[in-house]
């Protein structure tokens, strides 16, 4: 698929290359790059809330105190933005996806959620993505509180999709019986965003 | 081109049924329309040109034989193989105007250690074959349409300067703004092309040092540069806000301008890692 290019020699070998890195990643080490389109938000975590509601039972909002009240977990796996760097450990702590959706009881016709920020950006995600230990609600990055240009106080993190997923600033679950793209996927991005299959954008 | 007004997970309230509150529709929606119709692959792309822009950035001039005009602002993919089939992929803004047929430029920071910036500089030469994918992104993207102020820092300035020669190229009356921060004179980017042509205002910042005698204070962008420019900005509701360059230079500049009383809806930003 690829021609060779005259003259490159990469960081690495191909042998040497790290299994961990999904195909057209590079390693950014210590480096965790800020990517979002929008000016970062002054968002305190006493005006931070998180809200589950659409195709559930009972729906409902966490504030920040109540949040932080559930048990917490951590992920120490990698992540992988679309724009090709990845960071192959990572220290996040916060509390399951699960945690929370178990307190709504999402009703068996929901498939689909979008996720949504306090400044209004979304995503669109499976249930299946967001459920079975694979999502949490992370306010701490390497033992600290997430800074705001990383999604504090808190962030989506969805760490099996690429970061475009992980939406920060999170402000809301809501659940539905279809997929509805969200703010890159309605600008050419892929609608999942897996990143070992490579589903960068449109069409991948 | 056709512009579409994008709207983004508007509708997901009204699925959810009565009593759900409506979620927020994002700061400042994409309107330029999405790039990719349908799948965008990687292509064969031939060198025409390397130009030296400063001692520490150099344009490439791709000839594409798959070519579609980007709207300015859009960025590609670069993608380099070695000879032992390891890839190396980055992302680059286009510096040129959307009006250039068959071609693009990117403008290349070399980066310390860096294999595909690095490359750019020491060995691509005329003739080379690069493979690209593009144009992508539809939100940091000005179709031209409406008046703009363009707020970059160092290689921040590439994809705006490609707004700032698309309007040029189109003869454009639109009003057009530009700071554009540097280190030094001798690495500002395109500096032959950053005197103001009529219905623009340019404000050119030096960070490190400047010329003798010069205008502004050597310095960080401050509120008092970005104030008549903000002012403008909220004295025409047509304005957009483009702000490119570094995450510390972006959310600096974004808090400039947020101070300044211009919304967070109107301003775009993109930010080089």
């Amino acid at each position: 698929m690829s021609s060779t290019t005259r003259g490159f020699v990469g960081r690495h070998t191909a042998a040497e290359r790290d299994p961990r890195l999904p195909p057209g990643q590079y390693d950014a080490h210590r480096d965790f790059p800020v990517l979002s389109a929008e000016v970062t938000p002054e968002l305190a975590p006493a005006d931070w809330s998180f809200r589950i509601d659409g195709l559930v039972d009972r729906p409902r909002a966490w504030d920040w105190e109540q949040a932080r009240e559930l048990p917490r977990e951590t992920y120490d796996g990698p992540i992988h933005c679309v724009t090709s760097w990845s960071k192959l450990s990572t220290d996040f702590t916060g509390i399951a996806l699960d945690t929370f959706l178990a307190e709504v009881a999402p009703r068996s016709s929901a498939t689909h959620a979008v996720a949504y920020s306090h400044t209004g950006y979304t995503t669109n995600l499976t249930l299946a993505d967001l459920t079975g230990g694979r999502a949490w609600i992370a306010f701490d990055f390497e033992g600290a509180p997430l800074t705001p240009a990383h999604g504090g106080p808190a962030r989506l993190l969805v760490p099996h999709l690429y970061f475009w997923k992980s939406v920060k600033w999170i402000a809301g679950l809501r659940l539905l019986d279809h997929d509805e793209p969200g703010f890159w996927e309605v600008n050419g991005y892929h609608h999942r965003g897996d990143p070992w299959a490579e589903e960068r954008y449109s069409g991948d | 081109m056709t512009e579409a007004t994008v709207a983004t997970a508007g509708t997901a309230s009204g699925a959810a049924g009565s009593g759900a509150p409506p979620i927020p529709a994002f700061a400042a929606p994409g309107r330029a329309a999405p790039s990719l119709r349908g799948k965008v692959d990687w292509q064969p792309a031939t060198v025409v040109e390397v130009r030296r822009e400063t001692p520490n950035a150099v344009t490439v001039r791709l000839a594409l034989p798959v070519w579609h005009a980007h709207v300015a602002g859009q960025h590609y993919m670069l993608r380099l193989t070695a000879a032992d089939g390891y890839t190396a992929q980055r992302h680059y803004s286009v510096g040129s105007a959307p009006d250039d047929e068959g071609h693009v430029e990117f403008t290349v920071d070399r980066v310390p250690g860096g294999e595909v910036s690095g490359f750019v500089h020491d060995v691509a030469r005329v003739g080379d074959v690069l493979e690209v994918r593009g144009p992508l992104g539809g939100f940091f993207a000005w179709p031209g349409d409406r008046p703009a102020l363009l707020v970059a820092g160092g290689s921040g300035l590439v994809p705006l300067m490609a707004m700032v020669r698309h309007r040029r190229r189109r003869r454009s009356t639109v009003p057009l703004r530009l700071v554009a921060c540097a280190r030094t004179p001798q690495d500002l980017l395109y500096a032959g092309e950053l005197a103001p042509l009529p219905g623009e205002e340019h404000t050119v910042l030096y960070s490190r040092a400047a010329p003798a005698g010069y205008p502004h204070p050597v310095g960080r962008l401050d509120a008092r540069a970005i104030a008549p420019h903000a002012a403008a900005v909220l004295a025409d509701e047509r304005y957009e806000v483009f702000v490119c360059g570094s995450t510390g230079f972006a959310e600096h500049a974004g808090r400039l301008l947020t101070a300044a009383g211009v919304p967070t809806s109107r301003i775009r930003v993109e930010r080089f890692g």
